[in-house]
């Protein structure tokens, strides 16, 4: 079977930063896989170790920089990648779910997978509903939240567990061809290996803009507008306790006397 | 007129609370424009919980009296009925682990915009102003949708609805077409019994990603043995392995109330936070003075936990 997982590279934030528009100014970010996309590829990489998977390709829509953190995809097990990029992307600040929707729904029906596993959400834009919006686009079924999977595929079913709310998992068997939304603890991703990180040069790693997808621009028009981005206003009345550690431990000590939790 | 269609969550038998804070923001949504609020539910007891959801506020309840428990072409396939029958401008689903299950498969199949994870609704008739936060809950950020669109609340954001409604209730005959369930539910399973229960514990020490190592929890143990407390971590500590399940403290892991709740080296994401938010005193040690644990915070120490723990040991010493 062939796997396509999403790869997302994610913008992180340092502690201090400042906000330029609709946007956090550039000299404050820095840029990472996202955390629930890494738990995606290494499924993805398992699944072919365990002889179920024959190909594992990677897509990932972003400009060129994003490369680095493709490889590391590509480094990790993945066979080849896909890069969509566009002029027409360049300047949007947020690209919504729609967009997202369309431009992967072409690379899905480019490559026609049988599993397509996507992060249940990204660190960033924290929309966490591409997945399912993609498979509902394309016509497959589908799971969101998924932190367990079964790796003896029999016939044309998966074996999922969902995680639920509360330390409850719902145990769900879901018709191939399917998407996943991957849940952190599903596996433990894997480092990348000096080998890895020398065979991902040498891999595939396609180009491929709105018109060779056949996805019209009008397509990613954004239904959703980011007008304002600020920091959130605290409600907090927090009580912080300063000087070195000797202080503040001397402070904390003296709360939990009184409380009478810590004698 | 805005109206909407709001839709409940219940599990194994229960209403779940977001249902009635769906009922909340559902209503101040309708009443921009003095639009009616419908709810949906689907599968259960459907008398049942419609007989509970009819709170102050409420104009129509619709059951959808199919199966047990959830299962997202049912709902998918009910929900977008609806939608066909009563033209709402918008269906108000919770950012539940279901809610996220289907509600952007309904949002692609009726060809509308989805919005998830909202903190803040308004809307004028036309334009919906959607307040949510990017960059776990560093930013916070508003975003503006014409027309109609699906919307997925976050839980504990609105108040719960009260009072009696006198709401219309009747049964919605949805055409579920059972070749187009491409799933099927075969149980549930709770995780994470085990040695401690750390909802029962009166001072927790909780345990973040600040750890860095898992070699370092054992300075973290020192500190729980040097108080008598009980340890405790956010989720990655437990994706690590580094402790079991039955230590996570939040959304998908355990509600706790202690009397004090210390979070070292966490965050303070939603999901953290929907789990702990409850503990009487909460005093965060961190190095990032603005993350977003200082919001619920009544002490704090901002420093590095490998100084500020030690000595925290010596003074129990
Ligand atoms: C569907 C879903 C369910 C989830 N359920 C849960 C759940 O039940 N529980 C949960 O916890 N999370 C849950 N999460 C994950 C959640 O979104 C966060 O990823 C997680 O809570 C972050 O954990 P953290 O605060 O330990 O790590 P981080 O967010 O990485 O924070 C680490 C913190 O440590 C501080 N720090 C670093 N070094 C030091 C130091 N030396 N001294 C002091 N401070 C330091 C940093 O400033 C930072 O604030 C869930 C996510 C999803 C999508």
């Amino acid at each position: 079977m062939k796997i396509l997982v999403t790869v997302k590279e994610v913008a992180t934030v340092e502690d201090e930063f400042e906000i330029d528009g609709t946007e956090i100014a550039d000299q404050y970010l820095g840029a990472d896989l996202n955390e629930w996309d890494d738990y995606a590829i290494e499924e993805a990489v398992q699944l072919q170790e365990a002889g179920i998977a024959d190909e594992v390709v990677t897509v990932t829509i972003g400009p060129e920089d994003c490369e680095q953190t493709i490889r590391q995809a590509l480094a990790k097990g993945a066979d080849r990648a896909v890069r969509v990029w566009d002029d027409s992307l360049e300047g949007v600040d947020l690209l919504d779910v729609n967009a997202k929707t369309e431009i992967l729904s072409a690379v899905v029906e480019e490559e026609e997978p049988d599993l397509v596993l996507s992060g249940v959400q990204a660190g960033d834009d924290s929309f966490a509903a591409t997945g399912v919006s993609v498979a509902e686009n394309v016509g497959f079924q589908w799971g969101a939240v998924v932190n367990h999977l079964e790796h003896d595929f029999s016939g044309d079913t998966v074996s999922v567990r969902r995680e639920l709310e509360g330390g409850v998992e719902e145990l769900n068997e879901i018709e191939l061809p399917a998407v996943l939304t991957i849940q952190t603890g599903i596996n433990e991703p894997r480092y990348a290996s000096l080998r890895g990180i020398r065979q991902a040069q040498r891999k595939e790693l396609d180009v491929q803009n709105l018109a060779d997808l056949g996805v019209d621009e009008s397509a990613i028009d954004a239904d959703l507008e980011l007008t304002d981005m600020y920091e959130p206003e605290s409600e907090s009345d927090v009580t912080v306790w300063e000087g070195g550690p000797d202080d503040t431990a001397a402070e904390l000590g003296e709360l939990l006397r009184d409380k009478g939790v810590a004698q | 007129m805005t109206d909407v269609l709001a839709v409940t969550d219940h599990r194994r038998g229960e209403l779940r609370d977001v249902s009635y804070e769906l009922i909340t923001a559902g209503r101040s949504l309708a009443d921009e424009t003095g639009g009616d609020l419908h709810l949906a539910v689907i599968s259960g007891t459907v008398d049942d919980f419609a007989d509970k959801l009819n709170r102050e506020g409420v104009d129509a309840i619709h059951t959808v009296p199919y199966g047990e428990e959830f299962n997202h072409d049912v709902y998918t396939q009910a929900i977008t009925q609806l939608y066909d029958e009563l033209a709402p401008q918008y269906v108000l689903t919770p950012n539940s682990v279901n809610g996220l299950d289907y509600a952007p498969a309904v949002a692609n199949a009726l060809d509308l915009p989805v919005v998830t994870d909202t903190i803040g609704l308004e809307t004028d008739g036309e334009t919906l102003i959607a307040t949510r936060e990017m960059y776990g809950s560093k930013v916070e950020t508003t975003n503006e949708l014409e027309n109609n669109a699906v919307v997925t609340i976050r839980s504990a954001e609105w108040p719960a609805a009260e009072g009696t409604g006198d709401a219309t209730i009747d049964a919605f005959d949805a055409d579920i077409d059972e070749a187009a369930i491409g799933s099927t539910v075969s149980g549930f399973e709770e995780v994470g019994g085990g040695d401690v229960d750390i909802s029962e514990a009166e001072l927790l020490v909780s345990i973040g990603r600040g750890i860095e190592e898992e070699e370092n929890l054992d300075l973290i143990r020192d500190l729980a043995d040097a108080l008598g407390a009980t340890l405790s971590s956010s989720r990655p500590i437990v994706d690590n392995g580094w402790l079991p399940k039955n230590r996570q403290v939040g959304q998908s892991g355990k509600v706790v109330t202690p009397d004090v709740y210390i979070a070292i080296g966490i965050s303070g994401a939603v999901q953290h936070v929907a789990g702990m938010k409850g503990s009487d005193t909460i005093v965060a040690i961190n190095t990032d003075p603005n993350a977003p644990i200082m919001d619920i915070a009544d002490y704090a120490i901002h420093d590095d936990l490998f100084d500020v723990v030690p000595a925290l040991i010596d003074e129990f010493q």
